[in-house]
């Protein structure tokens, strides 16, 4: 089990450590299946660049989901999120091959908050873009 | 076209019933790539104070996304869906998802907009357990590109 990171041992500026994961289709698809999201901009290339994207895109919540993990793997806690936002400022385009697409996740406690509680503020990347801005947690810490 | 301004504030029936399983969170954790063990293992949960396994943060997107079909269904909401894209995303945990909770939605529009020729809509999904456990808020902001 994951020790509980305690509020005591953080500071502004803290860093989370950084976290690179790889989104193929396969990916794609198991999130679409996980999440009820079947809208075809995720799995159909024809249908996402009918729209004028320029291929098949991952789902933001899942860009999301994947940033989530830096703060709670570094909290020890997946409950431990009391709020998460992003905005989505550009889509995670991922080709139909077996290397897909790289989101890199940052983070950094922007503020010390009562009660334990920190915002920890998200940087990520991917292909060297930005995909999500304003993208902050606040997590309760132990 | 542009959404009605009259629409604010608007709020749908709750929904029916979604109760959380086990094997719902392990599915969703493995999509995520969330290795935690408390998504999966009851013992691990309890051991860090939850009742039973927890679901990530944001898996409450797909207890909300089927409650803010109301929105979609509403005739009166002339959103193109065509040229929906998700803007932004909040949740708010008054405490975590867990395996066994029954948790009932209610949708309330809480902002629409033009800018830039986009139409823009916010909507907030209160989600409580079936005895009125407040359990999370989730506002979307969803963005018709170019419909305006």
């Amino acid at each position: 089990m994951t020790a509980r990171l305690r509020a005591a041992d953080v500071a502004v500026g803290t860093e989370l450590p950084e976290q690179t994961h790889r989104v193929t289709r396969a990916d794609l698809v198991r999130y679409a299946g996980a999440s009820g999201d079947l809208n075809p901009i995720h799995w159909s290339d024809r249908v996402a660049t009918g729209v004028g994207l320029p291929g098949v895109i991952a789902h933001g919540m899942l860009t999301m989901g994947l940033a989530a993990r830096a703060v709670t793997d570094w909290a020890g806690d997946p409950g431990a999120v009391v709020e998460y936002q992003v905005r989505f400022g550009r889509p995670v385009v991922v080709p139909d091959d077996d290397t897909g697409a790289e989101v890199t996740v940052r983070g950094k406690v922007g503020a010390v908050l009562d009660g334990g509680r920190v915002r920890v503020d998200l940087m990520v990347t991917s292909g060297g873009e930005k995909v999500l801005s304003l993208a902050r947690a606040t997590v309760a810490l132990a | 076209m542009a959404l009605d301004a009259g629409l604010v504030g608007r709020s749908y029936p709750p929904s029916a019933v979604y109760e959380v399983g086990r094997a719902t969170i392990a599915e969703f954790a493995a999509a995520v790539g969330a290795t935690d063990p408390a998504h999966t293992d009851a013992g691990a949960a309890r051991a860090l104070g939850h009742p039973d396994v927890v679901a990530p943060p944001t898996f409450a997107i797909v207890v909300t996304l089927g409650a803010a079909d109301v929105v979609i269904a509403d005739p009166d909401v002339a959103l193109d869906y065509s040229r929906v894209v998700h803007g932004e995303q909040r949740f708010t945990h008054h405490r975590p998802i867990r395996a066994g909770d029954r948790l009932v939605s209610t949708t309330t529009i809480e902002a629409v907009r033009t800018v830039a020729g986009n139409d823009m809509l916010t909507t907030r999904v209160d989600v409580a357990t079936e005895d009125g456990e407040a359990v999370c808020t989730a506002t979307s902001l969803l963005v018709a590109r170019g419909t305006a």
